[in-house]
Parts: structure tokens; sequence; C-alpha cells
């Protein structure tokens, strides 16, 4: 058995499914989705296993969630739908009940959060939703636990009995009922030939679903047919085809309430959250604590526990590395094969690795900020700036990790339901200046701009942001040209995260990034080890400068003529700062065969502060580094348009730095 | 009167939901459609979005997108 876990967003889906599955769970592959779908197998309940949708407000074709969630329930054919509703704010989560019902599956309504309706004085009469829905219902906690059993029991009784919902029919007699039922009446054959139900048919061509009605290859003359009924019934009804639509569903939502639910008295949840959120999103406060909260959260990642963990995991790796170093040494092992797993696989792998305490940690104050309902809040508050160039509040927290680092930033975009957002968000994240790079600044800072040092540092992280934000306002006019996705978005009530949730979230985080370290980045870092080990007749080198490395830094230094520095050593250093920002700095000091310390007065002799200026520009906007190319390439989908973006940063880089030189030149 | 002129604290009924396409379709679904009643919550630090509360709980939409809803009181 198979079952579809369907429900809104913020209605407790994902708890109820890890309340199901334990950590039994796995991410799902369906085609051409970029969107999470999970699969786990029911705890104690061999074989049956269950799939975690996304969370929708309606079988509508416009948002990733949506496509997903139906393409899911009408192709993959799911022996039953588990509906999670929202017992404290019922009405509107049962208007995707209703559509579910008139897919015509085998479905059980569990009612989430009953404890937090009756703890307030209200209550549910199941019986009386169950036979005004015409299926099984059964309420539950997911957060306690409680009523999972019955849930399991129910949903298996449907599913093996093919049991299906007795109710679909939700129209009182009259222009709509009319309406619906020829419809359904002629699209009959051409549903069943499909294998959808005549009803959900016949609605969707009602509210205009383009998708379906191409899948249900309806010839003219029956559109017209259609067509003339719907008129129809907009004219009896005085309302378009939608708005009636969801007066019906609305109207017989509040009946169904009006019969089985007592509704409870201004919750405490909800005083809760008003309270809370007259400092959160109130008129002077929301900016101060957003900036408070995101200060403490990017402090506590990046200042202390991040990097605590990360200095233990290097350091780990050190002493592995030390050690089977030598190992090697005694065994006798040919150089080139020790240099292979220590400066390649141990250096390379581990340099990405070290990341992965911050990705882990910032994720676990992601999913409690997301969790809370925080999130939803600081796209309410950021929402006006964003707008101007074509996005919404949703995008920001993506694009403000990004000063962190671009890995988790990328990653964070999955939560964005637009395609257009979400690939917007991800080509504006390069450009915000993460902390790999900070080594970089400070090195050349300290040498050439000595008084000035912090004002460089605040300008390059400034200027990162206006050049995202010209690129953003260019690609809005031109390649995402189009209506953005509409900003309609619920504020749910404050809530604790569950420390279940929490916990897996991190852990598929951290898996998907070590997956992602031993295959692209492994393998990058061992190019990269082998270009600057061998030369061009395959020999090891014994100086970095005859590398195949240093080979193609002296081809396209030329390049770089034009913004200031021809240098081939500075090129090449570039090449290498692909593996990671970092190591822009120590190539740097290895080609120029200076220690760290001295390295500042070195560059003196490679730079004037105008090309120190334009190298600076360059490398905040160039290329991200392998670690965040991979992680674009994955939830892009597409490996030209992860080069695409690859060659534009480069090229927005070369533009900008090239400004600024010939700018400083002409001004002296 | 259209909903982005009503003020904070107020409550009023919809009468015509307008707009077009995708957004006009997630309007009527969050169950803004006509005779709710809506209470205008808050207004958004920078001026835009509002905050409305209905049907028992909150929904955030753009001050451009409510004056596509018209409202009594």
């Amino acid at each position: 058995m198979r079952y579809a876990l369907v429900g809104n967003q913020n209605c407790g889906k994902t708890t109820l499914f890890n309340q199901l599955t334990g950590s039994n769970q796995h991410v799902g592959n369906f085609p051409g989705v970029t969107v999470d779908s999970k699969i786990g197998e029911i705890r104690g309940e061999r074989g049956d296993c269950v799939v975690d949708l996304p969370g929708i407000y309606s079988i509508r074709p416009y948002t990733n969630e949506e496509l997903v969630t139906r393409r899911f329930i009408l192709k993959e054919h799911p022996d039953g739908i588990i509906n999670i509703v929202d017992a404290t704010n019922i009405e509107r989560n049962l208007y995707l009940t209703l559509q579910l019902l008139e897919m015509h599956i085998p479905m059980v309504l569990a009612l989430n959060m009953m404890d937090e309706v009756r703890g307030n004085g209200g209550t549910i009469d199941i019986g009386k939703m169950e036979e005004a829905l015409g299926i099984p219902v059964v309420a539950i906690s997911a957060v306690k636990n409680e009523g999972i059993e019955d849930l399991i029991h129910a949903v298996r009784e449907v599913s093996q009995r093919r049991i299906y919902p007795k109710v679909m029919d939700f129209c009182e007699k009259g222009a709509v009922h009319r309406c619906i039922h020829a419809v359904s009446h002629q699209v009959e054959d051409h549903a069943e030939r499909i294998g959808i139900s005549p009803r959900f048919a016949a609605t969707k061509i009602v509210e205009g679903d383009r998708n379906i009605i191409e899948h249900l290859q309806l010839s003219e003359n029956e559109l017209d047919l259609m067509e003339h009924s719907i008129v129809e019934m907009e004219r009896d009804s005085e309302m378009d085809r939608n708005a009636a639509l969801a007066d019906m569903r609305y109207a017989f939502i509040e009946r169904v309430c009006g019969q089985a639910v007592i509704k409870c008295r201004e919750s405490r949840e909800h005083r809760r959250s008003v309270q809370i959120d007259s400092v959160l999103t109130g008129k002077y406060l929301a900016i101060p604590s957003f900036l408070l909260i995101m200060l403490l959260v990017f402090w506590l990642t990046f200042g202390v526990i991040g990097t605590f963990l990360s200095d233990l995991l290097s350091m780990g790796i050190d002493a592995l590395s030390a050690a089977v170093e030598q190992a090697l040494v005694e065994y006798g092992i040919n150089p080139v094969v020790k240099s292979l797993v220590i400066d390649g696989i141990f250096t390379g792998v581990g340099s990405v690795l070290s990341f992965l305490p911050i990705i882990v940690v910032l994720f676990f104050f992601l999913s409690i900020l997301e969790d809370s309902g925080y999130m939803a809040r600081i796209a309410f508050v950021m929402d006006r700036p964003l707008r101007k160039i074509g996005l919404s509040g949703k995008s920001f927290v993506a694009m403000l990790i990004g000063f962190g680092c671009s890995v988790p930033a990328v990653m964070a975009t999955r939560t964005l339901s637009s395609e257009r957002d979400k690939k917007m968000t991800i080509l504006l994240i390069p450009f915000i200046s993460c902390s790999a790079k900070i080594p970089i600044y400070a090195l050349f800072a300290a040498a050439f701009f000595r008084q000035y040092k912090a004002l460089v540092m605040m300008g390059l992280y400034v200027l990162g942001i206006l050049v995202g934000i010209l690129c953003a306002v260019i690609l809005n006019k031109t390649t995402f040209h189009g209506k953005p996705m509409p900003f309609v978005m619920e504020l749910p009530n404050y809530r604790f995260p569950s420390a279940k949730s929490v916990l897996l979230l991190m852990w598929d985080k951290a898996k998907d990034f070590v997956q992602r370290a031993f295959t692209v980045i492994f393998i990058a870092t061992l190019i990269i080890w082998f270009l600057q080990s061998f030369d061009s007749r395959m020999n090891v080198v014994t100086d970095s400068g005859d590398s195949l490395l240093a080979m193609i830094g002296k081809l396209i230094a030329p390049a770089f003529m034009p913004l200031g520095f021809g240098d081939w050593r500075v090129a090449t250093a570039l090449i290498s700062g692909f593996s990671a920002k970092e190591a822009v700095v120590s190539t740097l000091g290895v080609l120029t065969g200076t220690s760290m310390s001295r390295l500042g007065e070195t560059l003196g002799q490679i730079f004037t502060p105008l090309t120190a200026a334009s190298y600076l520009v360059f490398t905040l906007l160039y290329t991200p580094c392998v670690a965040a190319v991979a992680t674009i390439r994955r939830e892009m989908g597409s490996l030209w348009k992860t080069v695409g973006i690859v060659c534009m940063q480069c090229g927005v880089a070369w533009i900008a730095a090239f400004l600024v030189y010939n700018a400083g030149k002409l001004f002296g | 009167m259209t909903l982005d002129q009503v003020a904070v604290g107020r409550e009023v009924k919809i009468v015509k939901v307008g707009g077009e396409g995708e957004l006009r379709c997630r309007l009527l679904d969050m169950g803004l459609i006509p005779k709710t009643i809506v209470r205008v919550q808050k207004v958004a630090p920078m001026g835009d979005p509002i905050e409305i509360h209905l049907r028992g709980y909150e929904l955030t939409i753009r001050k451009e997108d409510a004056g596509k809803i018209e409202v009594v009181s």
C-alpha cells in the first residue's frame, strides 16, 4: 500500500510524517521535480509507505508544490490519501479537502491539533463530520503523538477495501450544480480513459485549468458545449466561474462547520501570537528585532558553535591526514600517490567538509525560524524593498544567508514556491559576498588601504549588493520577464518547533552536503590537484610555476590585462579560488614564494592600490566556489543553466573590474 | 471602498473580488470571497503589505492587491 499525505502549509504535515515513519525516510525521486517529496515506511507496517507531498492550499496548476502534488496523485495512483487538516483553522483547510474528495480516491481526514481546539473550549463532532464528508475522520495530535495508530488503521482499512468517498457533490441545487453536472456528464468518457474522476475533471474544466483540459483531449465541439454551460452558469449565478466554484465550496464548508464544529473562543495560542507579533512585526520594533535575531544566528553559527565545530573537524581531518601520511611514508609508497591522497583528497575534501558544521548549525537555526512561524513574518516585514527588484519577501532569508555561505543559501531557496523566484534568487546569491572571501579582502585591505580598511571592506559588501540589484533589475526586465508570484501568504500562529523535525532536517541537509562533497566536489578537487602537481609532460613539478595550473594561468592572464593585473600568478590564484575562496590567498603565497606574514609586502610589488581595488572587485563578483556551483547545479536541475550562471558571474566581474580600473585611471 | 483603504482594527464585509489569473484564484482559494467578514489587523512596518484576519486565521496580502477587493462596513 502506498499513501499520499496531503495538506495545507503549516498544518503539522511534516510532524505527522515524522511520527508515521520515524527516521525511516528518504527523498523521493519523481521526474522533473526540484521540490522535495519524501517517502517513508510506516512504523510497524512492513510494506506500507507514505509519501509526504508539499503543502498546498488548492489543486491549481500554478506553484511548484501544487504541480508536484497533483502530478503525484493523478499519475502515481496512490492507494489512499491521508488529508491532514489544522482543526483550529478548519474552514480554510477543508477547502483543499473538497478538491481531494472530487478526485475519488480512498481517503481519511486527520484532524490535527484537536488538543488545542479542546483546550480552548471548542469541539468538533467527529460523527457529523464523517457523515457530511463521507470519509473516516480521525482526531489526532501530531506533536503529542496521539491518535496516530487509529489513523494508520483507518487509512489501511479504506485503501485495502477500496472504500471511496461517499460524498462528492457539494453544490446545492442551482446554476453551479447544473453546470458541473452537465460538464461532468460530457467529460465522463475522456476522464475515464485517462483514469481521473469525471467530477474532478469537470470542476477543473470550469476553473479553466489548461493542464487538465489539454490532457483530456477534448474536441472543439465538446469544448464549445461545455463553455456554453459555463457561460450560462456565470449568467445565472451572477458570478464568474472561479468565484462561483470558490463560493460553492466555502458555502458547503460553512454548512458542515455550522453542524459539526463548536468554535473555540480566541485561543491562547492565537493571543500569544498576537502578543509576540506586537514586537516582531510592530511598527518600530520589527526591523531592529529582525536584525538582532539574524545577528544572533550569524554570530552563533559563524562565530561560536560553527567555528568551534569546524575547527574541531578540521583538526580531526588534519590528524587523520597526518596519520595516513606517516603510514604511507613508512610503507614507502610512491610520492605521487602520497601527494594524491594527502594534498588532493585530504586537503581538498577536507577543506570542503570543514563547512559541514556551519551548514548543520545554520540549518538548525533556520528550521527553528521556519517551524516557529517567524520566517513568514520576515517575508511580511521585508516584502516591500524586495518587490522593487521583482522578488517577494520570501527570498530575503535565502539572500541573507548568502553573507555566511552561498551553499546553504542556495539550499534554502527550496522553500520558495515559484520556480521563477527561486531561479532569480539563486542567481543573485553569488553576488552577496560570502564569509570565505573575507581573508582575501583582509589581506589586500591591510596591504594597500591601511587607513581605509573598514571602509574598503564595507564598500565591497555594498558593491556586491548593488551589482546584484542591478542584475536583478535587468533580469526582471528580460529573462525573468513575466508576472512574479502573487504574494498571498498565511501568517500561522507561533508554535514551538518539534525537536524531531528540526533534527531530521539537519540530518537531511548534512547528508545532502556530504554526498555532494564526495562526488562533484571530490572530482573537482582532484582535477585541481592534478593541474597543480603536474606539468605538460606529465612530470611531477618541483616549482609550482611550471604546473599545468600555472600554464593555464599564463594562458588566461592576458584577459586580465585590461583590468590592470596581467600577472600570471594572480590569474592562477583566481583559478584555484574556484575550489574554495580562501585558496586565493594561499595560492598567492605559494606562487610568490612568500610566507603569509610577508605576503602583503610582496603583493605591493605586483599591485598598485588601483589594480588591487580592481582585483578585489573581480574576486568579489566572479564565479562562486565549486561547492556552491554544485549546489546551484542541483537546485537548478540543469547543467547548462549552471554553466550560464558561472559565465554570467565572470562576465559581470570582468566588466565591473574594468570599469573600476579605468575610472580609477581617469581620475588618477 | 476597497480593502486597502480600511483602517487598522476595522471589520468589513467583502462585496467583490477583482484581479485576474493566478492572483485572483489565490485570493478566492484562501477564502476571500463575497460575504466574508475581514478585519484589517496590521500594516507592515514599511507601509506594505497588510495583515488581515478572516475565517479564524491571519493572511498577508499587498496593498496593491487589496485594492482589488471591494468591501463594505
